[in-house]
């Protein structure tokens, strides 16, 4: 099982700030294939979004990264603080 | 992370309090401005990764204290709801001397732009929108890599 977040604009057009999914996945990649199968929107806001930020367990990272069970991996766009 | 407002004077005082060994402060202060894109800006909402934003501001600082003589660092960065003309940000760097504080602190500023996951989003009068990163913010940062 892996949890997921979705921040910001992510969160707002997917309509879902977090839940956690049971199919197994081995990295960042093969989750967001994965995503994109429930429709038009995941698939254009998650797997084809080039913009798209990753972070598994609170550290960037890329969708080649491996993922295993009891991972925290979240979503977002590009970061504007400060 | 706070919601709450920061005094930099309280601040300074305290990163400094009997340091004599620092001999210069560098100050950043971030404000909601009330205009931006074109568009006038009612209020600012701050929203944040929690957990992971507390884990990259303290990597980021440490990242600094490994390239300059740094005697202390603060960073304040607030989330929640902001009006034009509030802070937003506060970053102090203290060193003995000024190059390294000037430096770090726009080290820090310009690795937390890109890196922090914060995300404003502006209400203006055509309606409540996300702020867009700034290929700018990129660039800032590549200088230091």
């Amino acid at each position: 099982m892996v949890r997921i977040l979705y921040f910001a604009s992510l969160r707002e057009n997917l309509g879902l700030a977090d839940e956690s999914i049971n199919e197994p996945v081995t990295t960042v990649a093969e989750l967001l294939d994965l995503l994109a199968q429930r429709g038009q929107l995941w698939d254009e806001q998650l797997r084809q979004n080039t913009r798209l930020q990753i972070a598994v367990n609170q550290t960037m990272t890329k969708r080649e990264a491996a993922i295993t069970t009891g991972d925290e991996i979240a979503f977002f766009p590009p970061v504007t603080g400060g | 992370m706070q919601t709450d407002d920061f005094d930099v004077n309280a601040q300074m005082l305290q990163l400094r309090q009997g340091n004599a060994s620092i001999g210069a402060i560098a100050a950043f202060v971030g404000l909601v401005r009330d205009l931006n894109e074109g568009s006038t800006v009612s209020t600012m909402t701050l929203e944040h990764y929690a957990g992971m934003t507390e884990k990259s501001l303290i990597d980021i600082a440490s990242q600094a204290q490994n390239r300059w003589p740094l005697q202390g660092i603060t960073i304040i960065h607030r989330v929640g709801e902001l009006n034009p003309t509030e802070q937003i940000v506060l970053v102090l760097t203290a060193s003995a001397h000024r190059h390294a504080a000037f430096e770090s602190a726009m080290f820090i500023m310009d690795y937390l732009k890109s890196q922090a996951p914060f995300w404003k989003k502006e209400a203006t009068p055509e309606g409540a929108r996300w702020v867009d990163a700034r290929e700018s913010d990129e660039t800032a940062l590549a200088r230091w890599q």
